[in-house]
């Protein structure tokens, strides 16, 4: 495998509704903030660039088959490579690892990771009816198909299994709001407290309106290099940004049925999920315990695909103690809930610990007041983008809205974007970007490292 | 744990019933300024329904379906290992072994739950409802199911672990819900 850059990205304005634009001129929006970044006129580029990977993910949004090409099309990038790629909530971590997997392979120098959603079209009701078609319809929609319900489900357990608090999800939704905040990319920047989130209407219960992401339209576009590819980029445009490297990629599935996840046993939990800071005598005794008390995994609390994307991906990046390791994760929070099983699969803390790690003030900004007593000093901040919640969350293109972010924070450029350095990780070095599909189904990982 | 706030709407409900309208406001007069000016225009917003009729199969489940229309609820058993499926499958997941057909009991209790104060459209008349995963003995995967009997207003993390007992509707409608659960009494 060839070492790939993310060089540089763009983001439309994310909005509930963008009227204005029909999705390829959103997600031109998207290209040409990135053809700026980068400091390239498009017949430049155009002579440059091998091909595209498009991603979106719902035919049913769009009502527009193949629309991935009129993307490619409207961009005036024919007759070159593209195709597109769909994988629920997962779809835009999966167009990255595509066009990755395109310049690893030697197959292109230069690629483009291009993903949008137009979600706009219908109601807020029948847009959840088309999310929720990603569940077996068969079996799963039919008893009463809302994605919210589903994570709801979850996280009952897991308060059930664990203590966790809805005081402890709702340290998710300030923090992530605050930092939004300061990004005027996102498309909910408000200052809240703990009660705010509580008193917020129920969707189902515990979680209210504010633990939950919001449906948006919106684009997203990065772009990758090999080393040539990169050499050719700053050569035409006579300036060099600074160099982030994707360190590596990882994925992993699960079954498409919640109520079909296994509950496996403490062996195998050892044998196939436990990561390397899991292996010392102190955490087996921490999980035998928990085995003893009757968790079992991954059960209906815990992301095995998430799990399982975060150990091929750290182990291909040497990553051997995630918290201390990698200094900001842009994760996919579409519900507080999700966001604090994240931290257990990412390995962030142990299973059956995100409550605590979501009060503990360690995945908070070190630079912003969130009106909230933080016991801990910040040791990787999660989502200092405000992440789906506050973000919003179009699809297609989240994925790539995560790494953009990231890009942006390894390159120490989140003031030239953002208009203030409040949201900058200070001295980041490496960040992780997770995306995530249905009830856990699909996961990416990918690690994006900021070169010496 | 902090309770809905009865509130007053101050938002008046959106529909989308709107007016039929055949034209919209354009320059009369075709000029180098007008046709500039038209990029200032904002969106021109068509409704534009869409209905379908699927024919969906249900394959090789079918015969769950069937078991509910006669008050039967029935699990998938992997032959080899006996890993026990209670939402059916046709082949094991670990195995790759074609599963046989067992029943399950119809008792089972709540693995957990949530109560839908919100929903998708086809589903909003009926909130708030309540969804269960049910654990059955003897079956090493859960079933979903809706829940009826527990106030929906006073969700507690106690449910979990209750016992609940399989219903089904006497009129099939050949749907998962052909079967709900209620809690048992006594």
């Amino acid at each position: 495998m060839r070492a790939v850059y993310a060089v540089s990205g763009g983001v439309s304005k994310f909005a509930k509704a963008r009227p204005d634009k029909t999705f390829p001129a959103l997600v031109k929006e998207a290209y040409d903030y990135m053809l700026a970044d980068v400091g390239l006129e498009h017949p430049q580029f155009y002579e440059l660039v091998d091909g595209s990977v498009v991603s979106y993910f719902s035919d049913h949004f769009a009502r527009q088959l193949m629309a991935g090409i009129m993307v490619q099309d409207y961009l005036g990038l024919l007759p070159k490579p593209s195709h597109r790629v769909e994988g629920g909530g997962a779809t835009g971590g999966i167009c990255f690892q595509e066009a990755y997997k395109s310049v690893a392979s030697g197959d292109m120098d230069v690629a483009l990771a291009m993903g949008f959603e137009s979600m706009s079209h219908v109601n807020t009701w029948k847009g959840n009816e088309f999310i929720a078609l990603a569940s077996d319809t068969s079996f799963d929609y039919p008893v009463g198909g809302f994605y919210s319900g589903y994570y709801a489900m979850m996280v009952t357990r897991h308060m059930k299994e664990f203590g966790t608090t809805v005081e402890q999800l709702a340290h998710v939704s300030v923090k992530n709001h605050m930092n939004a905040y300061y990004n005027p990319y996102s498309q909910k920047r408000r200052k809240l407290t703990i009660q705010d989130v509580r008193d917020a209407p129920m969707v189902a219960w515990p979680l209210t309106r504010l633990d939950i992401c919001v449906m948006s339209d919106g684009a997203a576009v990065v772009l990758l290099a090999s080393e040539d590819g990169l050499a050719k980029l700053e050569k035409a445009a006579g300036r060099r940004l600074p160099h982030v490297k994707v360190a590596a990629i990882g994925r992993g599935t699960d079954a498409m049925r919640m109520a079909d996840r296994p509950h496996q046993s403490y062996d195998d939990f050892y044998r196939y999920n436990a990561l390397p800071n899991e292996m010392d005598a102190d955490s087996k005794a921490y999980y035998k315990a928990l085995w003893e008390k009757g968790f079992r995994y991954p059960g209906v609390h815990s992301f095995r695909a998430g799990r399982m994307a975060s150990k091929q991906a750290y182990q291909r990046a040497g990553i051997t103690r995630p918290a201390q390791e990698i200094d900001f994760v842009e994760l996919h929070d579409a519900y507080t809930s999700s966001e604090i099983q994240t931290y257990e699969d990412m390995g962030l803390c142990r299973y059956g610990e995100g409550g605590p790690f979501a009060a503990s003030g360690k995945a908070f900004l070190p630079n912003v007041d969130y009106g909230l007593d933080l016991p801990e000093p910040s040791q990787v901040p999660v989502n200092p983008s405000g992440g789906l919640i506050a973000c919003g969350h179009p699809v297609g293109a989240t994925g790539l809205m995560q790494a953009v972010f990231a890009i942006w924070q390894l390159q120490h450029r989140i003031k030239d974007h953002f208009g203030n350095d409040t949201l900058q990780v200070p001295h980041a070095k490496r960040g992780a970007i997770h995306s995530h599909a249905g009830t856990g189904t699909y996961v990416t990982v990918s690690i994006l490292e900021r070169e010496a | 744990m902090t309770e809905n706030k009865k509130t007053i709407k101050t938002k008046m409900e959106e529909t989308e019933d709107g007016s039929v309208l055949f034209n919209v406001p354009f320059p009369t007069e075709l000029t180098e300024e007008t046709l500039a000016s038209l990029k200032k225009m904002g969106p021109i917003l068509v409704k534009d329904p869409y209905a379908i009729t699927y024919l969906h199969s249900y394959g090789q489940d079918s015969p769950w379906f069937a078991g509910l229309s006669n008050k039967v609820l029935l699990g998938s058993r992997d032959p080899e290992t006996g890993y026990t499926y209670a939402t059916p499958r046709g082949h094991a997941m670990h195995t790759g072994q074609e599963t046989d057909w067992i029943v399950l009991p119809q008792e089972g209790k709540i693995h957990t739950f949530t109560v839908c104060h919100f929903g998708s459209e086809t589903f909003l008349p009926e909130t708030p409802y309540i969804l269960v995963q049910v654990e059955f003995e003897g079956a090493d995967t859960l079933l979903l199911g809706r829940l009826i009997g527990l106030d929906p207003n006073e969700a507690s993390l106690d449910w979990i672990g209750m016992k609940v007992q399989a219903k089904f509707r006497r009129l099939s409608k050949f749907k998962p819900t052909d079967v709900y659960f209620v809690p048992t009494e006594g």
